[in-house]
């Protein structure tokens, strides 16, 4: 019942839809109702977070997306904007908040630093990418990035999240209890953290010489 | 309606809609909740403090009583007002049950502000 979207053919269903009759499944409904109710945690770190308010005020009024609503606490947040510069010594902050946050949850690396470390990519003190800890959906380059993109993004996960099957091995994290629901949280090492990246959810590109 | 039914029968089946449209929703996310969508506990998840810093310590802990005497003051100088004006505003029309009803309550209060005075509480410092 919930794969019933390969049942019906999408020429029969635009064709119904002219006759004023909509065919919908479990899945899509689902996924409408999922996709149009993310609530992002209130959480900046850097400059970008700057724009991440601008994207939620009057002007560029994220509202319109449906993804308005900021929560001061992560565990009543879904979608976290990780938006900005993440300092070695903030990245176990940051991964903490990401455990206590409920399921489904998802991540948004917002800008250069978030992505990659940005222009401080060779300092000593901020990491690489958030994605080193995290499991990134959606990740926005720019430095930092304007209000539009970031609309541009949360638009994007919504996309992903509408067109997510409900069963199978790509199911939704919450719908999939092999998927662990914390990830480990870095200590502060001598020099590092430890461990300096979560094989899990990231492994690094081969270097080729 | 036929003479015979209980009048009251409408509002027994509307209050049985209406709770029943309020549980649906709430039965369905929990249905959907225990059959399809696996709970994931955790340490971090079930930490007490949740700014991302390590939780340190218990939420039980020993919060002191002090604060019971500045809801004392409050109740005489604040609340009581608020009773005392219509008191005083319709003084003379009042039957002897709810002058005495107020007597009383003046004199518990009274009995607090006492307190508070004897337990130095007024004293400027």
């Amino acid at each position: 019942m919930l794969e019933s979207t390969a049942m019906i053919d999408e020429g029969l269903k635009s064709e119904l839809q002219k006759q004023g009759v909509y065919v919908t499944s479990l899945q899509e409904l689902y996924n409408w109702g999922r996709a149009n109710s993310v609530w992002p945690l209130t959480f900046g770190l850097a400059c970008c977070a700057i724009e991440m308010m601008a994207a939620s005020m009057s002007r560029f009024d994220l509202a319109r997306f449906g993804a308005e609503v900021f929560r001061p606490s992560p565990r009543q947040a879904d979608l976290m904007i990780v938006a900005g510069t993440v300092t070695k010594k903030m990245a176990p902050l940051v991964v903490r908040l990401y455990n206590q946050m409920p399921e489904p949850k998802y991540v948004i690396a917002m800008g250069a630093c978030a992505i990659s470390g940005g222009p401080f990519k060779q300092g000593y003190n901020v990491l690489k990418g958030i994605d080193r800890y995290l499991p990134v959906d959606v990740a926005i380059p720019g430095c930092p990035p304007r209000p539009e993109a970031l609309i541009h993004a949360i638009m994007t996960l919504q996309e992903k999240i509408r067109n997510q099957a409900l069963t199978g091995p790509n199911r939704p994290r919450h719908l999939n209890a092999d998927i662990e629901g914390e990830y480990p949280v870095p200590a502060y090492g001598q020099n590092d953290l430890e461990p300096p990246k979560n094989s899990e959810v990231w492994q690094p590109p081969p270097i080729q010489r | 309606m036929e003479p015979n039914q209980n009048p009251y029968l409408v509002l027994a089946l509307l209050a049985g809609a209406a709770a029943g449209f309020a549980l649906t929703p709430l039965l369905a996310a929990w249905a959907w909740a225990r059959f399809f969508s696996p709970p994931k506990p955790g340490q971090d998840k079930n930490d007490t403090y949740e700014c991302g810093l390590k939780s340190s310590g218990d939420a039980w802990i020993h919060f002191r009583s002090e604060y019971y005497l500045y809801g004392i003051i409050f109740l005489v100088f604040d609340v009581e007002t608020i009773f005392l004006l219509p008191f005083a505003v319709s003084f003379t029309g009042l039957p002897v049950g709810a002058f005495v009803a107020m007597i009383i309550f003046l004199v518990l209060l009274v009995e607090g502000l006492v307190w508070a005075w004897r337990k130095g509480f007024l004293n400027w410092r």
